[in-house]
């Protein structure tokens, strides 16, 4: 249960609405966290909790694209393709990574490690292509760099490649990435 | 580079700048808000802002003096002010800089608005997928608040503001502000019927008012030089202030540019973002996110100001300006935009819903060289009966790609059909446009 695990997590969630429908989606990405994607449980424990039908729970959900009502790759992999990065390869970007990974958007891996989406703009125009990996944004990718973050993501878990806060282009005045 | 005062992006471009609250004091930060609560009163902030001409930076244009003037007076109930962060619109990228970078002074203007129309609650709706950004505000609401200027009785005046971030959940849709308010009270992301405004019938049924990162960002330096001052930036009377420009596709220096309203593309090109990669002449460019008609060279002289790049057929927008080089292909670039409007269409209204899916068939259709010569003209009745009959301007915006490249490229269309026709390559069946999740 997720009262049981979140307990103090939910409760700051719902003092922050006067209505309680509006905890919805910060619930549903408690829910997401604890186990890659929403489960019918945790749907309905959550339409318990703000009084809601199951079903005005599952009408919601099903709007936004962010969230996973099956299980994903440990690293969702979610490649820009609309034409601002296009303009400058994204598409180059999904064929590197179908390569490398042998999946192509919508597929998982063999052993369950990545999953390929080919997504709509994410805000990062100024420094495409770009592409997200679960929370983080990695950009201006090449092929180098995005050999080195799945070779860190498979081994570490992590990457340092991931974005800072954004600012582009950087001030001359600053050493920074080039 | 010409030389010119920035006004937003000054702090973070100091070597060094964290954006930390510390940081943030020691360059002024917060001066406004103390000078002004409980010592001007909340009329007179609003006058500032209606002098300063200060117009909504996500992407109507709306002046934001005007919008809070809107609020009835005597409502005695709560009243909300909600902060657009769910920066979605293609070729925009502006407001994910300054909250990352410079939060205090996104914080700050929140506080004032609030002041301004009476709120006591605002929520800042930052996209899903900006999860750094919504960390970092979250610190910087808690350095804020344990410093006294959020939360019960600020800075001894009385005043009580709790701000709170709440995340998206990837639609573009909810960065239209009835949408947004829908998708905050936990809803599906459907934009409401208008009338009732939000200004009367807003969050939860109460007066709201619904402003862009960038609009809040520019109040507090409003407020601490006044509105003569910030009237007399850019492009006055009526697009006044500077403009953080958002620069993407085949530029040498693509990024975030703050320069006074009024600079022409040209200038925004080839001054600031270096010119064209490869050193090939611009063939068609968007000025302002992927909701604005295409333009061509011979408009890269128009001024980017409200007005000017209106005349000009297109509209400044969100400040996306997306610059495409010689030999792009106009059909496919299309095509791309048409997608994008195509998976983020809400499903409410029917014109929209059935009329992107048909848009985007079409569309596909003639790049794969599968097209016909009367596809032109269906395009075009399409567009014409999306556009206006819709309950919000996604049905305008979803049009603008195909409509504007097909008024300056209809040769392009025209060649990819008659190439599909020599080669006898013409098939009977459409090619299918699925949803792809």
């Amino acid at each position: 249960m997720l009262k049981d695990k979140y307990g103090k997590e939910i409760e700051d969630i719902l003092a922050r609405y006067p209505v309680k429908r509006s905890a919805l989606i910060p619930l549903l990405y408690v829910a997401q966290r604890d186990q890659g994607y929403v489960t019918e449980e945790a749907m309905t424990e959550i339409a318990g909790i703000l009084k809601l039908t199951p079903p005005q729970v599952y009408e919601t959900i099903t709007f936004y694209t962010m969230f996973n009502l099956k299980p994903v790759g440990t690293f969702h992999i979610q490649v820009c393709k609309s034409l601002m990065c296009a303009l400058v390869g994204s598409d180059t970007v999904i064929g590197w990574i179908k390569s490398k990974l042998g999946i192509g958007p919508g597929e998982t891996t063999a052993d369950g490690l990545f999953t390929l989406s080919a997504v709509e703009c994410l805000a990062a125009c100024g420094t495409a292509p770009m592409m997200q990996i679960n929370d983080d944004y990695y950009e201006r990718l090449t092929e180098e760099k995005v050999d080195r973050i799945l070779a860190d993501l498979k081994t570490a878990g992590v990457s340092q490649l991931k974005s800072g806060p954004y600012m582009w282009p950087l001030p001359v005045t600053v050493k920074g990435e080039t | 580079m010409p030389q010119h005062e920035l006004i937003l992006l000054k702090n973070m471009m100091q070597p060094g700048y964290t954006g930390s609250l510390a940081d943030y004091e020691r360059t002024g930060g917060y001066q406004a808000l103390r000078k002004t609560l409980g010592k001007t009163a909340p009329a007179d902030v609003t006058a500032a802002v209606r002098k300063s001409g200060l117009r909504g930076r996500g992407g109507a244009g709306f002046p934001t003096g005007v919008k809070w003037g809107f609020l009835p007076k005597d409502y005695q109930g709560p009243r909300y002010l909600c902060c657009n962060a769910d920066e979605s619109e293609p070729g925009t990228f502006k407001d994910r800089q300054l909250m990352e970078r410079d939060p205090h002074q996104v914080l700050e203007g929140i506080l004032l608005a609030c002041y301004a129309i009476g709120a006591e609650s605002a929520y800042i709706y930052i996209r899903g997928e900006m999860v750094l950004g919504s960390k970092i505000l979250e610190h910087a609401i808690g350095e804020a608040r344990a410093a006294g200027y959020i939360g019960k009785n600020i800075l001894g005046t009385g005043l009580n503001v709790d701000i709170w971030v709440h995340r998206g959940a990837g639609a573009y849709i909810c960065g239209e502000e009835t949408a947004l308010l829908e998708s905050l009270e936990g809803k599906r992301g459907l934009p409401r019927i208008k009338p009732p405004f939000p200004a009367t019938h807003g969050l939860y049924n109460k007066p709201t008012v619904v402003n862009n990162v960038e609009t809040l960002a520019n109040l507090p330096h409003i407020l601490n030089r006044g509105g003569e001052w910030f009237a007399s930036i850019g492009s006055p009377p009526k697009s006044t202030g500077t403009r953080v420009f958002c620069v993407s596709g085949h530029v040498k220096r693509p990024g975030n540019y703050e320069v006074p309203m009024g600079i022409t593309v040209r200038e925004l090109v080839y001054e600031h973002a270096g010119g064209m990669r490869s050193d090939k002449p611009i063939k068609a460019f968007i000025p302002g996110g992927a909701s604005a008609p295409f333009l061509t060279p011979a408009h890269l002289d128009v001024k980017l100001d409200f007005e000017s790049v209106a005349a000009a057929g297109s509209m400044l927008g969100s400040g996306g300006v997306t610059v495409m080089e010689e030999g792009t292909s106009m059909v496919w670039a299309a095509l791309r935009l048409m997608e994008f409007f195509y998976h983020e269409s809400c499903g409410k209204c029917s014109p929209c819903r059935e009329g992107s899916s048909w848009l985007v068939q079409i569309m596909r259709r003639i790049v794969a060289k599968r097209g016909r010569m009367e596809d032109l003209e269906t395009l075009s009745d399409l567009c014409k009966n999306i556009a206006g009959r819709t309950v919000c301007a996604f049905g305008d915006a979803e049009v603008a790609p195909i409509q504007s490249t097909l008024k300056h490229w209809r040769e392009e269309y025209a060649s990819l059909i008659r190439e599909a026709e020599a080669a006898n390559l013409v098939m009977p069946e459409a090619a299918g446009a699925r949803r792809e999740s």
